[in-house]
């Protein structure tokens, strides 16, 4: 699997992944700018990442502009022929303004950019972002946002429970998924989901600034050797 | 013909508007009773070149559907006025 990482305006956790894809991850990757409509060779069974940041701005809404970036046509079309997709954090908004993922990113209920550590439940091994964790251990990953109150209306939430397309759940270090664990108000603890085809994955939090053990903390790197196809050992992360 | 809409983005009446409910909450440090809600959405000008008002209100139609909106947790309306000036 070989990873592409875009880079839109605005963009600023794309060398973080970049770091860990190539250095971290041993993988092949290559940078992507907004503006090409190029995709550098990446074609099915690869990943293309949509990093965290402030694309635009943030201006009218997170996510709504860069939706309508040259390269967003290339990355539906890999998408719909079976190409993986990424969406951290901005990269999450952006695939929800675009339509790749149901549902919506809103203001956090405490009107406040939250930037701390949370807790991850694994609400499925069915898919290829999270077939190699274990769901019984809550992974401890850091979120950094302000518009990450995930909402869907009630179809749009039978529809995501009935295709097992909740990937993570805001809980407690024990893995309880229970309102105190919410962080930003997000419809039923949702944290990260993918679509119907399941190529397509979203997250609030971060992974990629959690997979070193320099970090102190190496609970996302389960998510990268994960798509990789890469088995954990027990008690690894 | 240049035409001026005027467009209002609102957050669904249903869901929670975190901006507005704070800016609710703290009216009564302008010693202001009686305020029961505020709700903050976004107010958009845009000025346009259009043969005629129905092909400026598809373009309003299309902007606002496509991109000034998100019609999952937002709603819009409008108001259209030929510009003489």
């Amino acid at each position: 699997m070989k990873f592409g990482v875009v880079v839109f305006p605005g963009s600023n956790c794309d060398d973080d992944m970049l770091h860990v894809l190539g250095k971290v991850m041993q993988a092949e990757v290559v940078e992507l700018w907004h503006k090409d409509t190029d995709l550098k060779g990446l074609g099915k069974g690869d990943c293309i990442v949509l990093p965290g940041g402030f694309s635009y701005g943030d201006y009218l809404r997170a996510g709504a502009i860069a939706r309508f970036s040259p390269i967003m046509k290339s990355i539906e079309a890999f998408a719909n022929s079976g190409g993986y997709l990424l969406g951290i954090c901005n990269g999450f908004q952006i695939l929800c303004e675009a339509g790749l993922l149901p549902g919506v990113l809103m203001r956090n209920d405490k009107q406040r950019f939250i930037c701390k550590n949370v807790y991850l439940k694994t609400a499925t091994t069915n898919s290829a972002l999270t077939r190699s964790l274990d769901p019984k251990q809550a992974l401890k990953i850091p979120i950094a946002h302000a518009e990450g109150r995930y909402f869907t209306d009630a179809e749009g939430l039978a529809e995501l429970k009935a295709n097992d397309q909740i990937l993570f759940y805001y809980s407690t270090e024990n893995g309880d998924i229970v309102p105190e664990a919410n962080p930003n108000g997000s419809l039923e603890n949702i944290a990260g989901i993918c679509n119907k085809t399941r190529n397509v994955f979203g997250m609030m939090p971060h992974p990629e600034r959690a997979a070193e053990s320099i970090l102190g903390n190496q609970d996302g790197f389960g998510l990268f050797a994960s798509l990789l196809g890469q088995k954990l050992a027990k008690n690894a992360v | 013909m240049k035409y001026l809409a005027e467009i209002d983005i609102m957050p669904h009446k249903e869901l929670l508007d975190p901006q507005g409910k704070t800016v609710s909450n703290n009216m009564k440090n302008l010693n202001l009773s009686g305020v029961t809600d505020v709700r903050i959405g976004k107010h958009i000008k845009m000025e346009m070149e259009a043969e005629n008002e129905a092909a400026a209100r598809e373009k309003v139609e299309i902007a606002c559907k496509k991109l000034l909106a998100n019609l999952i947790m937002e709603t819009y309306s409008y108001k259209l006025q030929e510009r003489t000036d």
